[in-house]
This record gives structure tokens, sequence and C-alpha cells, in this order.
């Protein structure tokens, strides 16, 4: 972009801003950089503009930028749920392209802004990752790269295995442990302090026997789903720099989990008004057509898979158009008064994440009419299995459940009373990746130190993985 | 809300390299993780096959990311159609055996499940290499010149535009400048400084590499396979390494005859087998053509062992004879479907010359042990 863009640019981002905010938008100040590819592809594999170093983010960035260079891909914009908002766009993006964007990037920052599933995430994540990445180099300087790096492969095998719940129903819980080494930590210093026992009044304690009994006292007491904090915590071999890494991608996944939650509304909220606020703002007729194009890109169907800018899209207009103009029906049944469109969309940005968001809005006629089914494979063809829209809706929340991934519960640290760990996949119908289960164990024996275990289910029998540092044992229940 | 709620900027970004460094460090890895498994890779078909293609997929499964997922072959996805899609309907086959892109995909593209690296055909050449070298190689009289590389050594006051040294050309200019004290920058044709060069010549002995093959009806598709991704590899190796050594192609049955390259890979014969008669035509060659004065000689021949029992003696004699004039003489047996423990693998036991070697394979993964087993530099002069 010339600096004569650059200005054209600001002066619609005026309008874009000023048209925005009376549709209701509601979002933090903006800042735009233009970026050249190489640099916006670097975001696109780390998440963010600053990270700790790790091969699997090269590996990333390289596929990425692979595909942009072959021309299969590219990214517009990169956008960081913080206050000030950032929002990267790509050098040669034109004018119209830039201004398309960038009424997209309002609407996701007004989601950032106002969905509760954010509602804790740190808005200076940007400041954090950098200080994380600062303190990780540090750690590769004092241990060594490939102590820190085999590390990170392993906290990386179970990044996913967050609690992103942790706090809610949890009273006095175990604040993260104060780490000899963190240079940054504000937060954590101002929640230690002599009068923490405050937290726990009202909190039954069951002194007596537990003296008598540590022994033999289960740990965790209840099923535990965050494995990298429970590892962080309770984990007997690791050293004070490696619980604080395992602590750092705790942290950076609990900031990105409410985006893998919120993937197809948040796309299809800044789908709905980008669309609608460029159809406000003065464009000449070559822009238009290019609008078009690009909108019409950026709603294509996928062949491969859904496409959620698209099937959020659907479904948000769907929910305006029935609370504006609710069938005699829904007047009946539901007592909707009608044009109330506008703020029930807006309430339900507030409140949904994606799996509320489709069992209650993804309609039969919506299944329909988008023409979903479900698919999968059938000896050696993908086949379609399912098109009745409720079974239909069923397997895309369960798709949904958990980011994707499966659900794995920590069930006993000390296991045979001898240290070792029991994990438990609370198994719904679909079976594991064996041999990923087989590659990624030896990680989680990494962490922890002793030998590990993994209950399953494969073919509707039970079995136990385990893994004592030289062998794979299989054994069935 | 008052004033501007935004700001635009563009910076200079040329100093961030954090993606490329960390690319960087992921592609180490993959070269690791392929020397680790240059055996598995060495006799892959995709590369054998390559047939001139620059850049070669190699699949490692060590730099997955691991982490527990569902067994995506047994997983329910949600997929769109264009309209009145049913049940029962075939979105496509199993995408493993297609690229991936092809098959239907559920953002997390089911089926594509390992990583292949990416590697051209020389970097591996390299990684596979490294250390093999011509064993016994010996100096001898008659001596080929082998590279007359070019190489800038020297700075002249003429010569062709092109091989301009800017940086002596504008230190000449200031120096002259200051020296008049002008105070001008101007270049005058006296400034002028180019790089010439020297030819670089070096002489190396030389070497005649003998590749004699079994091609007769017992050696099937994977003996031949095998026996040809040893010569692939051993033919790329001397190529790289060595520029002027002569390779010549000999393949037999119960008789055998000179082929060009191309006629020894790709040519599948039949018929019963006698070894005696490849050596025949290599000892001819060798008094008619190379003389062991001037050359280094390294004959190498692969079969499946599978020789006529009444020329096994005659073999023996033959080989005996070679080894007097080479040196190293490499057999490599191939153990295949009906492989008879019999075989001239046997016979060569009693030949007890350092300067023998044999080797044993029995699947795709022993080509590059005995790549180095052959082309171990022991007594390299």
């Amino acid at each position: 972009m010339t600096s004569e863009e650059i200005k054209l640019f600001q002066e619609s981002l005026e309008q874009i801003s000023n048209k925005a905010r009376e549709f209701g938008l509601d979002f933090y100040e903006m800042r735009f950089e233009i970026i050249p590819s190489d640099i916006i592809y670097t975001f696109g594999a780390y998440g963010m503009p600053t990270r700790y170093s790790h091969w699997s983010f090269g590996k990333a960035f390289h596929r990425m930028k692979t595909q942009y260079d072959y021309n299969l891909s590219k990214i517009y914009e990169l956008v960081i749920n913080s206050d000030p908002c950032y929002a990267f766009l790509l050098d040669g993006n034109l004018l119209i392209q830039n201004k398309l964007v960038a009424a997209h990037v309002y609407a996701h920052c007004d989601f950032f802004k106002n969905n509760q599933w954010f509602r804790h995430t740190s808005r200076d994540m940007v400041e954090s990752m950098s200080r994380n990445a600062e303190r990780i180099r540090e750690y590769e300087y004092r241990f060594g790269r490939e102590r820190v790096e085999s590390l990170l492969d392993s906290a990386l095998a179970i990044q996913e295995h967050i609690d992103p719940r942790y706090n809610i129903g949890r009273q006095g819980a175990p604040q993260k442990k104060q780490c000899k080494y963190d240079k940054c930590g504000q937060e954590i210093n101002k929640r230690v302090t002599p009068y923490d026992d405050l937290w726990n009044i009202g909190i039954k304690k069951d002194t007596g026997n537990e003296n008598a009994n540590k022994k033999n006292k289960k740990l965790p007491s209840e099923p535990e789903k965050d494995l990298l904090r429970f590892i962080a915590v309770y984990g007997r071999e690791l050293e004070e720099w490696e619980r604080d890494i395992l602590f750092i991608v705790r942290d950076e996944m609990l900031y990105f989990w409410p985006q893998v939650e919120t993937k197809i509304m948040n796309e299809g909220w800044a789908t709905l008004w980008h669309s609608r606020i460029m159809r406000e703002i003065n464009l000449s007729e070559e822009e238009t057509i290019e609008f078009a194009k690009m909108h019409a890109g950026v709603v294509q169907k996928s062949r491969s898979g859904l496409n959620p800018y698209y099937i959020g899209l659907k479904i948000w207009e769907d929910i305006e158009k029935r609370w504006d103009k609710p069938s005699a029906e829904e007047k009946k049944k539901y007592g909707r008064l009608g044009g109330q469109g506008r703020e029930k969309i807006f309430e339900v940005r507030e409140t949904e994440n994606d799996i509320s968001f489709i069992r209650n809005y993804l309609t039969k006629e919506l299944v329909e009419e988008l023409d979903l089914f479900l698919f999968q494979k059938v000896y050696t063809k993908w086949q379609v299995v399912e098109t009745e829209w409720e079974k239909v809706r069923e397997g895309f929340v369960t798709m949904l459940a958990n980011g994707g991934f499966p659900f794995i519960m920590v069930e006993d640290g000390n296991y045979k009373g001898d240290g070792e760990l029991y994990l438990c996949h609370s198994h719904d119908g679909r079976d594991l990746d064996l041999y990923y289960l087989e590659k990624t164990l030896p990680h989680v024996y990494r962490l922890w130190g002793r030998t590990v275990h993994m209950e399953t289910v494969v073919d509707n029998k039970k079995l136990l993985y385990s893994y004592n540092g030289t062998k794979i044992l299989k054994q069935s229940m | 809300m008052t004033g501007t709620s935004f700001i635009v900027s563009k910076d200079d970004w040329s100093l961030h390299r954090k993606g490329h460094i960390d690319q960087q460090r992921h592609m180490e890895k993959v070269k690791e993780a392929i020397k680790k498994n240059l055996a598995d890779i060495v006799a892959e078909e995709s590369i054998i096959m390559s047939e001139g293609r620059k850049i070669v997929k190699v699949p490692i499964r060590s730099l997955d990311e691991f982490h527990f997922r569902f067994n995506r072959n047994k997983q329910k996805y949600v997929g769109q159609g264009d309209g009145a899609t049913k049940k029962g309907d075939v979105l496509g086959q199993d995408s493993s055996s297609q690229g991936p892109g092809k098959g239907p995909g559920a953002g997390s593209e089911p089926g594509v499940d390992y990583y292949e690296a990416e590697i051209t055909v020389d970097e591996l050449a390299e990684l596979i290499f490294e250390d093999l070298g011509l064993p016994n190689l010996k100096e001898k009289k008659q001596q080929e010149l082998i590279s007359d590389s070019f190489q800038f050594r020297d700075v002249r006051k003429k010569g062709i535009m092109s091989n301009i040294d800017k940086r002596r050309t504008i230190m000449e200019s200031i120096r002259r400048n200051a020296v008049e004290g002008t105070g001008d920058i101007a270049i005058k044709p006296d400034d002028l400084r180019f790089k010439t060069w020297d030819e670089d010549v070096r002489y190396q002995s030389n070497a005649v590499v003998i590749a004699m093959m079994d091609t007769s009806g017992s050696m099937g598709p994977f003996e031949k396979y095998i026996a040809r991704s040893f010569f692939f590899w051993m033919v790329r190796f001397l190529r790289t390494k060595y520029q002027n050594v002569n390779i010549l192609f000999l393949a037999h049955h119960t008789v055998a005859k000179e082929v060009t390259e191309e006629e020894f890979f790709t040519k599948g014969e039949s018929g019963g087998t006698r070894c005696s008669s490849v050596y025949e035509l290599a000892l001819e060659i060798i008094q008619t053509r190379y003389s062991p004065e001037d050359y280094n000689i390294y004959p190498f021949h692969f079969s499946d062992g599978d020789n006529l029992p009444s020329d096994n003696g005659k073999c023996l004699e033959l080989v005996r004879k070679l080894l007097d004039f080479c040196n190293i003489f490499g057999y490599g047996e191939i153990e295949g479907l009906y492989y008879n423990s019999s075989s001239l693998m046997s016979v060569y036991r009693k030949i007890n010359d350092e300067k023998f070697t044999s080797v044993l394979i029995k699947d795709k993964t022993g080509v590059y042990p005995a790549l180095k087993t052959f082309f171990k530099p022991h007594n390299e002069t």
C-alpha cells in the first residue's frame, strides 16, 4: 500500500467505524498494521505477533507460506483479541479489500469484547506472550535449547487437555505456584497474601482423616480434566523452569480456547456485518464488483468440509428473521412479538458459543436448505450416512464438543500407591487413534516421570494402554 | 468517543525473521529424521522412479505433532452438499490413496495423517553420500583431468564489464580523487578494476566401475528393483563425487552383453543363469580397454544367486582372476521369495581376499547398508 492509499484507507475507516457504531457494534480502539506476506503468515502460524520459538510453528509457517506462494490460499487479515485491538492487513491487499477486511475486523472486535466466553481472556496477551517468549528464551540460554525444545514437544502434545472452566464451581482452588523465575506475575502476586485462607471460609475441612489417610488419599479427589495443570502442579520429577513452561503453554491455550469454541459464530458475525457495513458506504462501480467477488469468495461452500463463514452467516440471518417476523406458530408457541431481530442477535452474540449456537439455532429448515449431512468412511469410501436433521445437528454438536478433542480425565495421580498416572478417556462412541495414542503417551511420561496409563474403549472393548519409559503395554480389562 | 478510534501504520518488518528461523529448525529436524531413516528412504519407489523430478516427497512419521485424537476412519463428519444429498451417496474414495485435498474433509482433512517432507534429490543424495567413497583408490600412471573449474583469484585493470569489482573500483576512485584533491567522486576508466580468473586444474586417478546385473528369469520384480535401487544410487554417487569415473553396464543371463545405461535400468530379460559369462566379458573389457596399470577397477555384481550349479566352479575361478586386477570386487545377493541357500554366495564364502566384499539383501532397507559396505572409503590414498 502506498502512503496515498493509506490516506484513502484512513478516510474510509472513518466511515466504516461510524457505520459499525450506528449498527450497535461495540469495539475496542483499533490498531491497523499493514504488513508484508512473510509477516502475516508468521503471525498466522504463531497465532500472535510474538510467541516463543518452536519448530512446529516454523513448520506451520512454511506450509501456509507455500500455499500463499502457489496462490492456493491467502490470508487477508489477522485480528488479535486485545485492547486496543490489533488487526494486521496484508500489504498486497487492494484498497477495497482492506475496506471489507476492516468492516469484518470491527465485528470480530465487537465479538471479542462482548461474547461472554471471552470474559476471562487477558486483553494484554500480546505483551504477556512476548514476556513468556522472553522467559523461555532465557531458559534456553540457561538450560540448553535441546532440553527446552524436548519439554515443549511434550507440553504441546497435551496442550488441548486443559479445563477452560477450571475456576467454575471451585472455591479456593490452589493458585498457580509461584515460580522462582517469574518476572511478570503481577496478578499472581496480588493473590498470594496472608489472608488467602479467607477464601476458604465455609468450605468443609476433612482435616481429621486427611492426615491419617494421607498415604492412601486419592489425588485428585475428583477426576480432573485439566491434565496440563495437574502435571504442572503435581509432577514430581519436574524442575521449576519446566513447571513454568507448562503453565505458559496452559495460559496461552486458555487464551486461544474461546476462539476455538466460537469459530462459527465469530466468523459468521463478522461476515454478517461486513456485508451490511459495505452496503452502506460509498463505493465506486469497480469497487462494488470487487467487493461482491470477494464476499462471494468468503461465503463460498467449501468442497472439503464446512465453511464457518457461510454456516455462521446463514444461522445469524435466520435468527434475525425469525425474531423479526415470527411465524404464526412461533408467535403462539413462544409468545414472540416480532421486530426483535436485531436485539436477539446481539443477545445471542453475548451469551452463546458454537455448541449452544448450533444446538439452539440450527433448525430443520436450515439443515435442509444448507443440505447438511453426516458422512463417514465405509470400507474404502467416504459415504453419506445421515441426513435426518436432528441426527445431523447432534453429530454437529458432537464434532464441536471439547474443541474437537477427546475428553481425557486424570483419575489418579498416585496409581498403585506408586505415583503412577492413571488417565481415562471418556468414551462417547468415538474410538481414539491408537497409533497417535501410543506416540503421545511417551510425551506424558516425559512430563510425569513415572509410568502413565490410559483407559479407553476400542471396538467396544475396554483397554488399558501403559507406557513405562521403555515400551507400550496393552491389556484388555 | 472523541477523535479517531483507530491508527493505521506501516512499519519496516524486514528484520522480523522468526518464522524463517523456526522453519530452519524444522528443516534441521527433517534432515535428522531423514538421516535416521535413510535405510527406509533409499529404496523408496517415489525416489528411484522420480525420473529426474527435482523434488521428492519423503514420508516422515517422527515429525508428526502427536496428540490424543480420534480415529479419523471411524469418526462421523458434518458435510455440506449442493442440495438433495441422500443417505448412501458416495463423496469420494479413501483419500489415503489420493493426494491430500482430493478426498472430502471436515476441516481436519481425514486421511492425511503423516507429514511428508519435501526434499530435493540432490539434498537427499548429499545425506546419503556423506560418508561414502571409492575404497582402495590408488594412483595410476595415466591421470585424467577431473575438474577445470574457474576461480576468481586475481584483480586486473582490464576485463569485461560483467566482471567488474565494484568495491575496488570505488576505492580506487576515492584514492585517486583524494590524491588529486579534486573533491570529486567521478570514476575514470583508470579506476576500473576487474576480477579475473584462474583455471583450477586438478588431476585424479582414473577409475572404472563395472556394474553387472543378473537379468535372468529367476530375477523377479522384487530382485530387479533392489538391484536397480542399488545401482541408481551408485551411479548418482559416482557422478557426484568423481567427475571422471567411467561406468560400464553389463547385463547377463546365460550370455552377457554390454548395454547402455537406459537399457540397463529398464530392460528385463529372461532365461537361465550363467554368471561366468558376465565375468568373462568383464575380464575381456579390462584387458582390451581398461588396463589395470592406468585404472582403478571396481566391478559390482548383483544376482539372486540362483546360478547354474555346474557353472559355480568357473565363477569362483573368474572372480579370483578379477580380484587380481581390481581394487575391490562387490557381490550383492538378493534374497527373494525362492531363495535357495546353496546359492552363489555359499560358493564365494571360500574366497579369502580382503578385496572381496559381499552383501546379502533381504528387503528394501538393505540397499543403504549395501551402499555403505561397498563404498566404505578405507585405505584411501
